[in-house]
């Protein structure tokens, strides 16, 4: 009930749009390609909390994905008919079940992407599942995917809880932070983190000393900070594990309480460069945090986001750069298959080794369809040390593309 | 024993927010007979105030409690005018919808225009902790409940203590004999709308240092506001400050205590309150 106040007008916006397609007309499609040309889906958060850091920018990444394509290959193309639709799903799993099954079913969508929400994206997988149509998951945390639900049209791209617990528990515990307190949303995702947060911690020596499950959403965490700031023994870093607006609020109250004085760090568990705009460089200056991705990593990267900013107006996430990987991993692996016919493109893209302006040192798991690459452990920049716009973050260690992610888990058979 | 103290004071911050609020829903219900479901946005649309204010002209926070406020005030005034005033002959019902519809309206405008991530604010005052003999706590959360407290006595002042409260009180609880005395209760009802208005927008100036400003923190908020104003007593002006600060008070304490019902302790107390004292605590049987 408490949701359904603030589902907004969006389902009024929720209008799938057409775009990126050249209008080529009937015909003029390949022999071996279906339905007259490929139709890429992207099912995402167009309006809700998620709809910066993916949303309406994850589609025009996974357009810009396809001009790029027809761009490098020109007449060689598989084919000239290549559309990009779009719907929003609002995170909940019953309607991004709907909308997967009208992109799949009725709009003849050969792969979906993005899917924020872990409930969601695991909605997606099982009609992935069904209809034999590919799903390449980006938006979403949960291991669940290449887990216990994996199974072999649904792929994992761009990060997973596993990734960003094990990097940041594991390398702040080693830096000396032994003692954890860990703040964590009630739901899904937030129970997830706990779980892999505090495994990453124990066996890199450290120990969780406190945890609290905190309502959702919620805009008073003051009760949480003031129970690890006074608990025995003493935490040495606080592990938040909050989301968007969750995120800005405890963050904010963390400063007020001025847990930092009393030696108690802030580690986050999930946090991209719109949280840390919304909050406010200056008060997470030296925070830590894992990430997939981010914008000025190297030049590469450099470039690319030049070119989406171009485009759209903003700095891209991680999410928008996977998004742009999975789209064109996918339309070379149609190129290379000569098909859309999602086994046999599975097959070409199964153990493919790649490096993109997303993912380096990357591979597609086979077992587990697990896409491992290099992940970063960064800290937020002081104002001082940014040289440029959105330049909040300093890399601290590459974490290895073998040791970034979990070895394929014995729950998932892909059948 | 500290810990539990300072619990609760936190508690007494957070009530202060849900108190302020439920106020503005009170006099509103009391006087117009709607149930203002555009109240969580115009905390949304102070917040934002404040935002604005401190980005584009540079004005503090000072200025933004002084200013925010008073602006949101008229426009309430307006919306009251233009458009509850000509639906409040009809079913309630049409009210709840027109003010639930405004809601989603200011809602996906500022979304639209501030995107939906939460905007920073600057103008943050109070950056110390103050230490209060038992135990510290942030300044500026004293200060907020300090504003909150001190509206709240005023306004029950202003109730109790002045010809202009006298009258609104006997229009709240008797529209038809008050009428009956000649008093002209219509003009009244503009007034108090927009009164009720800037209390909200009041709210979101001062959440602004400490919460985070997006286009659904009001939404988020406004159901647990119900939920106090259900408890203390629909249109009840003590009963809606009570309940404000008894609802904060248990989810601190409920928070540290049985953090298991901290998501449900507000409805449970809501379902209990209702069962037993189907008016809410403070609230009298209305007589057909």
């Amino acid at each position: 009930m408490r949701r359904s106040w603030s589902a907004p007008s969006a389902a009024l916006a929720a209008i799938a749009l057409l775009a990126g397609c050249g209008g080529g007309g009937p015909g003029s499609g390949g022999g071996s390609i279906s339905d007259d040309g490929i139709t890429l889906g992207v099912l995402t958060d167009l309006s809700g909390v998620y709809a910066d850091l993916a949303g309406p920018n994850a589609v025009k990444a996974v357009e810009m994905a396809v001009d790029d394509f027809k761009k490098k290959h020109g007449d060689k193309a598989v084919t000239k008919n290549i559309s990009v639709i779009s719907a929003d799903h609002q995170n909940k799993p019953e309607i991004a079940n709907t909308k997967a099954r009208e992109m799949y079913d009725r709009k003849k969508t050969d792969a979906i992407f993005d899917v924020p929400t872990s409930s969601a994206a695991l909605a997606v997988a099982t009609i992935a599942g069904q209809s034999k149509r590919l799903y390449f998951n980006i938006g979403a945390a949960t291991t669940e995917l290449n887990g216990k639900s994996c199974n072999k049209y649904t792929y994992g791209w761009a990060y997973d809880a596993y990734m960003l617990a094990n990097g940041t528990g594991t390398e702040v515990t080693e830096h000396g932070d032994r003692n954890w307190y860990l703040i964590y949303p009630d739901y899904a995702f937030g129970q997830d983190m706990e779980a892999k947060f505090s495994t990453a911690i124990k066996s890199a020596g450290g120990e969780v000393v406190g945890k609290d499950a905190t309502p959702f959403p919620n805009d008073n965490f003051s009760t949480f900070l003031l129970k690890a700031s006074a608990h025995k023994p003493k935490p040495d870093v606080v592990g938040v594990m909050q989301a968007g607006g969750d995120l800005v609020n405890v963050v904010k109250q963390y400063q007020q309480f001025k847990l930092k004085d009393k030696d108690i760090a802030l580690a986050v568990g999930l946090m991209f460069d719109t949280d840390i705009k919304s909050i406010g460089q200056k008060n997470l200056a030296g925070t830590r945090y894992t990430t997939a991705w981010f914008w000025n990593m190297d030049d590469k990267a450099k470039q690319w986001s030049a070119r989406f900013k171009e485009r759209t107006g903003v700095t891209p996430t991680f999410d928008h750069a996977a998004n742009y990987s999975a789209a064109t991993q996918y339309l070379e692996a149609v190129q290379r298959a000569g098909t859309d016919k999602a086994e046999d493109v599975a097959k070409t893209l199964d153990g493919m080794k790649f490096d993109d302006v997303f993912a380096r040192n990357a591979e597609v798991r086979k077992e587990d369809h697990r896409v491992v690459h290099d992940a970063y452990l960064v800290q937020v920049k002081e104002p001082a040390e940014s040289t440029e716009e959105d330049d909040f973050t300093k890399l601290v260690k590459t974490i290895p593309a073998d040791k970034a992610f979990a070895a394929p888990s014995p729950d998932c058979t892909m059948g | 024993m500290t810990s539990f103290l300072q619990q609760a004071f936190n508690g007494l911050v957070s009530g202060g927010f849900y108190a302020l609020l439920a106020l503005g829903l009170a006099v509103i219900f009391g006087m117009l007979r709607v149930v203002n479901f555009a109240h969580g946005a115009l905390y949304m649309l102070g917040a934002f105030g404040a935002v604005v204010l401190s980005d584009s002209l540079g004005l503090g926070f000072w200025w933004a409690l002084l200013i925010v406020p008073l602006v949101l005030a008229a426009a309430g005034m307006l919306v009251e005018r233009l458009l509850v005033h000509r639906l409040a002959a009809l079913d309630p019902l049409y009210n709840f919808l027109l003010t639930f519809g405004i809601a989603l309206v200011c809602q996906d405008l500022m979304r639209m225009k501030y995107g939906s991530h939460s905007q920073p604010y600057a103008g943050a005052p109070f950056p110390g902790s103050l230490d209060l003999g038992l135990f510290t706590f942030p300044t500026y959360q004293v200060f907020v409940l300090c504003v909150a407290a001190v509206v709240c006595l005023a306004v029950w002042l202003l109730l109790t203590r002045t010809r202009i409260g006298t009258v609104v009180r006997a229009a709240t609880e008797r529209p038809e004999t008050t009428r009956a005395f000649g008093i002209d209760t219509g003009r009244w009802v503009t007034p108090v709308f927009g009164f009720g208005a800037g209390l909200a927008a009041l709210a979101g100036v001062l959440a602004a240092p400490m919460r985070a400003v997006n286009s659904s923190m009001g939404a988020d908020l406004i159901i647990i506001v119900f939920a106090v104003v259900v408890i203390g007593g629909l249109g009840s002006i003590p009963g809606a400050v009570t309940a404000g600060f008894l609802i904060g008070m248990l989810q601190a304490l409920g928070n540290l205590y049985v953090p298991v019902l901290s998501q449900t302790s507000v409805y449970l107390l809501m379902a209990v309150v209702l069962l037993v004292r189907p008016a809410g605590l403070f609230g009298k049987e209305e007589h057909a």
